[in-house]
């Protein structure tokens, strides 16, 4: 079984709104792909994520596997800004590393 | 638009805690599944209000709480005798952050909140994982579906909480996700909280991972099922959340 992965550019990203923004990662990832997001989601965004996951989780979809690297402090300290967030659903992708800088997933087929 | 509604939070925040501050505050027990968030809670209800009251039942079956439950009025005295108990206060693991030598000044020792239970967050949710634990297929997805509703019921009670006491198991990477979801929103929204390390009764602990993955932030080492170092927590709450 073949597992698509969308690399989807933060300038894409960026263009949508917020809604428009999760409704485009649950949908990939339902579809079965594993989504990486240049420039990733803020904290709130990745609980808005986790909330609306929660109102789709059937016996076939059980959630979405998250991670990302902690978002980046600029601006005098004040603005956090996220770096890199990957999506992808739950029965096939799972991390089994992760730190500051390292995000160690495997990936297997149902 | 975003920017602006996180600032007339953290107004509000301010303006409530400079005039408005007659209710007690409420402060929400989060953390993953099975991080011993209800223990929690029953200590701190076992301490302070009825040693045989129980806001939640505990087992290691994940998301037994599926529901946020709301414990109010829980007065917190820190000269209390349970509190003031030496074997509570030991902590064993010097290394990690400790507050447990600045004492309450007097007259300060006291302080009322409301405690809530809150459902474990997690970003997925299978029914077969209910079914490893026993449980029958049709009661198993019951529960996944109730732990769904939970999640969603944690994460808007993060609107109306004054604080947090966010807990991580020890014995775990505390390096996921979920907690730096949740540490990250609360930071956004000004929302003051401990970071507290459970399950250091437990030889595999290392609450030190905890301090050095979130260095911004107060750890506190505890055992919730064993009253470990309580006395410590409450100090850092009366401190944080007054």
């Amino acid at each position: 079984m073949e597992i698509k992965m969308d690399l989807i550019s933060e300038d894409k990203i960026n263009s949508m709104g917020s809604t428009e923004k999760l409704r485009f990662i649950l949908d990939g990832v339902k579809s079965g792909n594993i989504v990486i997001l240049e420039g990733g989601l803020t904290s709130e965004e990745q609980m808005k994520l986790i909330e609306l996951t929660m109102t789709e989780v059937s016996d076939d979809f059980p959630g979405i596997e998250i991670s990302g690297y902690q978002a980046k402090r600029s601006f005098f300290n004040l603005r956090r800004k996220p770096r890199l967030t990957v999506i992808g659903p739950a029965k096939v992708m799972r991390t089994i590393k992760k730190d500051k800088d390292l995000i160690s997933a495997v990936v297997s087929a149902v | 638009m975003k920017l602006r509604k996180r600032r007339k939070g953290i107004l509000s925040r301010l303006l409530r805690a400079l005039f408005f501050r007659k209710v007690p505050a409420k402060i929400g027990i989060y953390g993953p599944p099975n991080a011993g968030k209800t223990t929690l809670a029953n200590t701190i209800i076992h301490t302070f209000v009825d040693e045989n009251e129980d806001i939640g039942v505990s087992t290691e079956v994940p998301h037994e709480t599926r529901r946020a439950v709301r414990k109010e009025g829980v007065l917190i005295d820190l000269k209390s005798k349970s509190v003031q108990n030496p074997y509570l206060n030991v902590s064993p693991d010097s290394n990690v952050t400790s507050t447990a030598e600045q004492k309450p000044r007097e007259g300060k020792s006291k302080l009322k909140l409301d405690i809530v239970d809150t459902p474990g967050l997690a970003t997925k949710i299978d029914f077969h994982d209910f079914m490893a634990f026993g449980l029958e297929e049709k009661e198993a997805k019951k529960r996944a579906k109730e732990a769904t509703e939970g999640v969603i019921e944690a994460i808007k009670w993060l609107d109306d909480i004054d604080g947090v006491l966010l807990l991580m198991d020890a014995t775990e990477d505390p390096y996921t996700q979920t907690n730096i979801v949740i540490i990250g929103n609360l930071e956004a929204r000004s929302i003051p909280m401990i970071v507290v390390a459970n399950k250091m009764d437990l030889a595999e602990a290392a609450p030190q991972r905890i301090a050095d993955a979130f260095p911004q932030h107060t750890v506190i080492p505890i055992s919730a099922l064993k009253g470990e170092n309580m006395g410590e927590l409450y100090m850092e709450m009366a401190r944080r959340f007054r």
